[in-house]
């Protein structure tokens, strides 16, 4: 599902890579954590499966596409596989929950009754039933994360990357969102999270990725923060 | 669905940002202006060229002491060259009259004058005025003749004010049009820094360029389209107010201005209008909105 192969990344610049030769392979309906410091190179992966940014060296592939040599015209459509969580929420402040993630489907030529078919439902599923019409100011933090999990799965992406989702949150509230992204998981979506909150990575006991200054330094099958 | 959006988009854009809008249509319909004078100048100028250079002379006055054989051996000449459509003699009885004529509101200097002062001429009209030279050159030599003078030189001098006047409409709607593209960028960045939380998010779900771009670009179009129209109109009242109203003396020399030409400048100006905004906006949003 995803492949990374030999993959450096040097920002310009940068005195030091902030991948250095990374090699990961993660199988389809996954749960990954990322895990490491500030500056470790973690978000480079997600901006990295996102084409967000191009590798200096090696090979990108997610989905079975090369997304190192994907045509810019192309980048679109890739991206319509993939469903993405931030830590900032980046929702539509001037749109209620409904049209925040109805907007998502409109831009992509979605018409309106499907929209009207399909939100309600996702709504629904992140336990938003009954707080469609709410703005992103009248809903609380996990709320709003909830409003951006719907948003990013309404696609039904075969990838979900979350970029520290529970940043922003109380322990709690990030409990409930992880409940979330677990069951979004078990729908067969594979999901990459970024994080550094050890409560949830603890918890969770999934693969957890370590890495340190641009390097992995441990990938462990149903690991804890350590 | 999409178009109702993009359209809603559009005129939601130049709404926002108003006042830029305004400044946007204002310069640039009156480079449009400029640039639509100037065409019609230029199209004018070549009509001009056709009406009168079918009646253009070359005047060949003669010597007051010429010879009978010097004057045959002229007619001769001007028979025989292949350039001349036809010829007339012009006496200096033929000349007074056309001197009164010319010059009748000055009673005092035509009376002053008498036939024996004026020269005897030949009027000749060429097959193609623009042959003068050579013509010129076939006969020049020939004794007796006091001056060869063509009125195309004449003409020519016109003409040249007539483009000195076109080439500085042009000038002032480049310009102009500078200024206007300025502003249609500068509209579509605030555009594009006021959707930027939009623009995020559509570039994250995977919207294709074209539907991200199309408002921003469409808003600009949008704005040439009415400083076009407004351009034009300013066009047509102009040539109403001042050819056919004001300055009706100068259309008779202009030869008139065709409506028809006018409303020929409403496509032009629409399409360099339109083109021009969105090719601006376009290579803006590359530059700033890096889909």
């Amino acid at each position: 599902m995803i492949q990374l192969e030999n993959v450096t990344k040097t920002y310009p610049k940068a005195s030091r890579p902030s991948l250095d030769n990374v090699s990961v392979g993660i199988e389809k309906g996954e749960f990954v954590f990322f895990i490491g410091p500030s500056g470790s190179g973690k978000s480079t992966i997600i901006k990295l499966l996102l084409h967000e940014v191009s590798p200096t060296r090696g090979k990108v592939v997610v989905n079975a596409k090369d997304v190192t040599t994907l045509r810019s015209w192309k980048v679109p459509h890739f991206r319509r596989s993939i469903g993405c969580v931030f830590q900032d929420f980046r929702l539509l402040p001037n749109r209620t929950a409904y049209e925040n993630v109805a907007f998502a489907l409109e831009v992509i030529g979605k018409t309106k009754a499907v929209a009207r078919r399909v939100v309600p439902e996702v709504l629904e599923l992140v336990g938003l039933g009954g707080k469609e019409h709410r703005y992103p100011h009248e809903l609380s933090g996990g709320e709003q994360q909830r409003v951006a999990v719907a948003r990013a799965f309404v696609n039904r992406p075969l990838i979900l990357l979350a970029d520290e989702p529970t940043g922003n949150l109380d322990p709690d509230t990030s409990i409930e969102i992880m409940r979330l992204l677990d069951r979004i998981n078990r729908t067969g979506t594979t999901v990459v999270m970024v994080t550094h909150d050890s409560n949830i990575v603890n918890q969770m006991r999934r693969r957890v990725i370590e890495i340190e200054s641009g390097r992995i330094v441990r990938d462990q099958a149903r690991g804890v923060y350590g | 669905m999409r178009v109702k959006y993009v359209l809603n988009e559009v005129l939601v854009g130049l709404w926002r940002n108003v006042t830029m809008t305004i400044a946007m249509i204002i310069t640039m319909s009156v480079s449009l202006t400029m640039l639509g004078a100037s065409v019609l100048l230029y199209m004018q100028v070549d009509l001009m060229k056709e009406a009168y250079y079918g009646n253009i002379q070359v005047s060949i006055f003669l010597n007051d002491g010429i010879t009978d054989g010097e004057k045959q051996a002229i007619d001769q000449a001007i028979t025989n060259s292949s350039l001349v459509a036809d010829k007339a003699f012009e006496t200096k009885e033929d000349a007074l009259k056309r001197f009164q004529t010319l010059w009748a509101d000055s009673p005092d200097f035509v009376n002053a004058i008498n036939a024996e002062s004026l020269p005897e001429s030949y009027r000749v009209r060429l097959k193609n005025p623009e042959n003068y030279e050579s013509f010129a050159k076939e006969i020049e030599k020939l004794p007796g003749i006091k001056q060869i003078i063509d009125q195309s030189d004449i003409l020519e001098e016109v003409f040249d004010i007539f483009n000195s006047i076109q080439l500085a409409s042009l000038i002032v709607a480049g310009f102009m049009a500078v200024a206007a593209l300025l502003l249609v960028g500068n509209t579509i960045q605030v555009a594009a820094y006021s959707k930027r939380r939009e623009v995020a998010v559509m570039k994250l779900v995977g919207a294709s360029n074209w539907f991200i771009q199309a408002p921003f670009v469409l808003e600009a179009v949008v704005a040439g389209l009415i400083g076009a129209i407004l351009g034009f109109v300013a066009l047509f009242i102009s040539k109403i107010v001042l050819l056919d109203g004001k300055l009706q003396a100068l259309a008779t020399i202009l030869t008139p201005i065709p409506n028809g030409n006018v409303v020929l400048m409403l496509p032009l100006l629409a399409g360099v209008g339109a083109l021009v905004s969105a090719v601006t906006a376009w290579v803006t949003l590359r530059f700033y909105l890096k889909v």
